[in-house]
C-alpha cells in the first residue's frame, strides 16, 4: 500500500473510532487531533466529535486549539437548532387552518422529536412531507406569507416539478432559511415504489399535534433513501447519513416489532437490497447492534458475494472522506460511480441519460458552483 | 524563528513542500504554493512573523496552485484551496498573493466562531483599544494604517476579535490591504510604511499590502481592553468632526457590523452590551489624516487623565 494509502487510512479510522468508541481521544497525539478536525470538518461531523467528547467527559484531553474549533462548531449548531426551531413555529403560523398533516422530516424531526441523531448535527433546511393534493394550498399560503419560489432555471424548475419528490425549495425573505416541501420520499420518477399514502398512516403525533413524525421504520428508511439516493459527485456518500441511521437504529432496536417492520416496508418498497448495504456499513463502520436474523433474512436479496465484496468496497470508499492533503482516485471514481448508481435508482435510463449528460456539459462549460471568493462578503457566511 | 530567518531558498523549499507554517495572531495557518507569485511577495511581506513551533496544531491548510486539468494550459490561473477542496473561482495567476490574503480572511471569518468577530480596526495604546467599525469604503483601513505609523499598535484592520470568556481583544496583526486611492495616501503620508507591489485589476480594483510594523507583529500575544469606539468616515473636504454618539445608536452599529453576532445569540449580545457600556462612542467625518491623527490623540489622552 501507498503511503497516500496509509494516511487516508489513519485519517478515516481518527473520525470512525471517535464516533464509535470516543473513549480513543483521551491518546491522541496532538497531530492526530489536528487531523480528526480536518477531516471531522470535511464530513460535517464536527459537532458530532464535540458532543462526543463531552459526552465521555474527556474534555480535559483536548488540546486548547482543537477544542476552539469544537467550541465553533458547537456555537453554530446551536444558532442552527435555534434558526430552525423558530422557522417551524413560524411555519405553523403562516400555516394556521390549513387542515393538512405536516410530516417534519430529517434533521427538524430528530430535533423536535428530540430523538439521538439531533445531538451534535449541523442543521440546514426545514425539511416538511405533506399530501401531494395539499401542496398547492401550502405553497400558495407560504408565498403569501412571505416565502419566495427561488429563482432556479426552467429546466431545474421542470426537474423538479415532473420528475422529483419535492417542489423547488422555498426561502423566506427576510430570514433566508429555506423550507423544502416533499410529497413523497423518492422521486416519481424512481423504479422503486414510491407511494407516499403508508407513511400519512403510520406518522406519528409530536407534543404539538399538528407535527407529526414518520414512523420509526419509515424514518429509518428515509434516512437510508437519503444515503444512497441524493449523491453528490464530489462528495459521494455522506457518512453523517450513516451516522443518522445508526443512531436511530440504536435507539428504535429495542421497541417491539421494529425489525420486522423494518424489513417488511422495505420489502414494500423495493428497497431491501440497499436496507441490506445499509445496515452492514453502519455495523462494519459503527458497530451499531443489527440483530443477526435480520441480516440473515435480507441475505436472501443480497446479491452474491463476488459482487457483494466490491459493493462494499466501493461503498466504503465513497463513505470516508480520506485525508485532505492525499486524494484517492480509486476514491474519487467510487464517489462518481455511487453517484450514477444513485441516479440509476431514481429515473428510467433514457432520462438519466439526457439529465446526466445536461450536468456533464453544465461541468465542462464551468457552470459549476463556484463563489467568487473576492465578491463574497465575507459576513455573509 | 520568524519567517524572515529562512533564506529564499528554504521559504520556496517549504511553500511547494511540505508547507510554510506561519502564525497570525491567534491562528497558525499552513500555507503551499509552488507558484513563483506568491513566493516572491510572501517573503518579503510575511518577514516578521513568527514560525509555527514544531508540535502546534494548524488550524487553517490553504493552498494556491494552477487547477489541474485541461483548464490550466488555456490560461495561466491559481486557485485558492482550503482542506483540498476549492469551492471558488479561479484568479489570474499574477493575483495568487491577494488571492491567499483574502483566502485566509475567508477562513477565519467563516470559522472562527469561538470568537465574536465585529467588523471592526482596531489599535491599541497603553493597553486600551479604540475600535472602528465600518462598511467597506468607509476609510478604516486608511485611517488605521495612519495610526499605527504613528504611536498605536495594530490589533486588526478589519477583525475585532472578542474573546467571550473574559471579553479582551485578540490580536491579529495581519497585513493592511489598501485599495486604489488609499495606496498613494498612504505612500505620501508615511513614506516609511513598507508597501508591497500593487496588483492592478483585482476584483476590488488596486490592491497593495502594507506590512504593519514589526512591534505589533511581534506583541500578538498581549490582548487589550475595549476603551472607545469611533465610527469613521472619510468624506472629501469635510473639515474634522468629532461626535459624541449615544450608546444605543452605538450598540446598534457594532451590532450590524458583526460578522457573527447572530450566530453568537445571547453571547454576542452579552459581549456587545459590555463592552459598549465601558467605552467612549464617538462618530467622526474627516478628509484630513494629520487633524483626524490629532483629534483621536487628544481622545485617548483626555480620557485617560480622567
Amino acid at each position: 500500500m501507498t503511503s497516500s494509502g496509509t494516511a487516508n487510512r489513519q485519517a478515516n479510522r481518527l473520525l470512525i473510532e471517535a464516533i464509535r468508541s470516543p473513549d480513543v481521544l483521551t491518546a491522541l497525539r496532538p497531530d492526530e487531533w489536528e487531523l480528526l478536525v480536518r477531516v471531522a470538518r470535511r464530513a460535517r461531523l464536527l459537532g458530532r466529535i464535540d458532543s462526543e467528547v463531552r459526552l465521555a467527559g474527556v474534555d480535559e484531553c483536548v488540546p486548547p486549539s482543537a477544542a476552539a474549533h469544537l467550541r465553533a462548531a458547537r456555537n453554530v449548531i446551536a444558532h442552527r437548532k435555534t434558526l430552525v426551531s423558530w422557522e417551524v413555529d413560524r411555519l405553523l403560523w403562516a400555516l394556521r387552518g390549513v387542515d393538512q398533516p405536516l410530516i417534519l422530516l430529517k434533521g427538524t424531526a430528530y430535533l423536535l422529536a428530540g430523538l439521538p441523531p439531533e445531538r451534535g448535527r449541523i442543521f440546514a433546511d426545514v425539511d416538511l412531507l405533506v399530501p401531494e393534493d395539499g401542496l398547492g394550498e401550502i405553497e400558495e399560503r407560504l408565498v403569501a406569507r412571505g416565502w419566495s419560489r427561488i429563482q432556479i432555471d426552467p429546466y431545474d424548475d421542470r426537474y423538479y416539478r415532473v420528475w422529483m419528490h419535492e417542489i423547488p425549495p422555498l426561502r423566506h425573505y427576510e430570514r433566508g432559511t429555506e423550507i423544502d416541501l416533499h410529497h413523497r420520499l423518492l422521486p416519481r420518477t424512481s423504479r422503486l415504489n414510491s407511494d407516499p399514502a403508508p407513511l400519512f398512516a403510520a406518522a406519528q403525533p409530536l407534543a404539538n399535534p399538528r407535527l407529526r413524525v414518520l414512523a420509526p421504520p419509515d424514518m429509518v428508511l428515509h434516512a437510508l433513501v437519503h444515503l444512497f439516493l441524493e449523491g453528490d459527485p464530489d462528495e459521494g456518500l455522506r457518512l453523517r447519513d450513516l451516522v443518522d441511521v445508526h443512531d436511530l437504529l440504536t435507539h428504535f432496536s429495542g421497541q417491539p416489532g421494529f425489525w420486522d417492520q423494518l424489513v417488511r416496508k422495505a420489502g414494500d418498497l423495493g428497497f431491501a437490497r440497499p436496507l441490506f448495504y445499509g445496515l452492514r456499513a453502519a455495523e462494519r463502520l459503527f458497530a451499531t447492534p443489527v440483530p443477526r436474523e435480520v441480516l440473515g433474512g435480507l441475505r436472501r436479496v443480497s446479491p452474491p458475494w463476488p459482487l457483494r465484496a466490491p459493493m462494499e468496497k466501493l461503498i466504503d470508499l465513497a463513505l470516508l472522506p480520506g485525508h485532505p492533503d492525499h486524494p484517492l482516485t480509486r476514491a474519487g471514481l467510487a464517489r462518481w460511480l455511487i453517484y450514477v448508481r444513485a441516479h440509476w435508482l431514481r429515473m428510467p435510463p433514457l432520462l438519466l441519460a439526457r439529465h446526466l449528460s445536461r450536468k456533464t456539459w453544465l461541468r465542462f462549460r464551468g457552470a459549476r458552483k463556484r463563489i467568487d471568493l473576492a465578491q463574497l462578503d465575507l459576513k455573509q457566511q | 524563528m520568524i519567517v524572515g530567518d529562512l533564506g529564499r531558498g528554504e521559504f520556496d523549499k517549504r511553500l511547494a513542500g511540505p508547507g510554510l507554517r506561519v502564525r497570525f495572531g491567534p491562528f497558525n495557518i499552513r500555507i503551499g504554493s509552488p507558484l513563483d507569485a506568491f513566493a516572491g511577495v510572501a517573503h518579503q511581506l510575511y518577514a516578521p512573523y513568527p514560525l509555527v513551533e514544531e508540535n502546534a496544531l494548524i488550524d487553517f491548510h490553504v493552498r494556491i496552485a494552477s487547477p489541474r486539468g485541461l483548464r490550466r494550459w488555456v490560461r495561466r490561473q491559481a486557485c485558492f484551496s482550503l482542506d483540498g477542496q476549492s469551492p471558488f473561482a479561479p484568479y489570474t495567476i499574477e493575483h495568487a498573493f491577494p488571492a491567499v490574503e483574502w483566502g485566509i480572511n475567508w477562513c477565519i471569518a467563516t470559522r472562527a466562531h469561538h470568537l465574536l468577530m465585529l467588523h471592526s480596526a482596531v489599535v491599541e495604546r497603553d493597553g486600551l483599544a479604540m475600535l472602528f467599525p465600518a462598511s467597506p469604503g468607509d476609510g478604516k483601513s486608511t485611517l488605521c494604517t495612519a495610526l499605527v505609523h504613528s504611536g498605536w499598535r495594530l490589533l486588526s484592520d478589519e477583525f475585532g476579535l472578542i474573546r467571550p470568556e473574559d471579553g479582551l481583544l485578540l490580536p491579529l496583526p495581519r497585513l493592511i490591504p489598501l485599495k486604489n486611492e488609499s495606496i498613494e495616501v498612504i505612500r505620501r503620508f508615511r513614506p516609511e510604511a513598507l508597501i508591497g507591489p500593487a496588483f492592478y485589476n483585482t476584483r476590488k480594483g488596486t490592491v497593495a499590502h502594507v506590512r504593519p510594523p514589526v512591534d505589533s507583529v511581534q506583541r500578538a500575544a498581549e490582548t487589550a481592553r475595549p476603551r472607545w469606539f469611533v465610527f469613521p468616515r472619510w468624506i472629501a473636504h469635510s473639515p474634522l468632526d468629532l461626535q459624541p454618539m449615544s450608546k444605543s445608536q452605538a450598540f446598534l452599529m457594532v451590532a450590524s457590523n458583526a460578522f457573527n453576532y447572530e450566530v453568537l445569540d445571547e453571547t454576542a449580545y452579552r459581549l456587545v452590551a459590555q463592552m459598549v457600556a465601558q467605552s467612549d462612542c464617538y462618530s467622526l467625518c474627516y478628509s484630513d489624516l494629520d487633524e483626524a491623527l490629532a483629534a483621536l490623540d487628544e481622545l485617548s489622552r483626555s480620557s485617560r487623565d480622567e
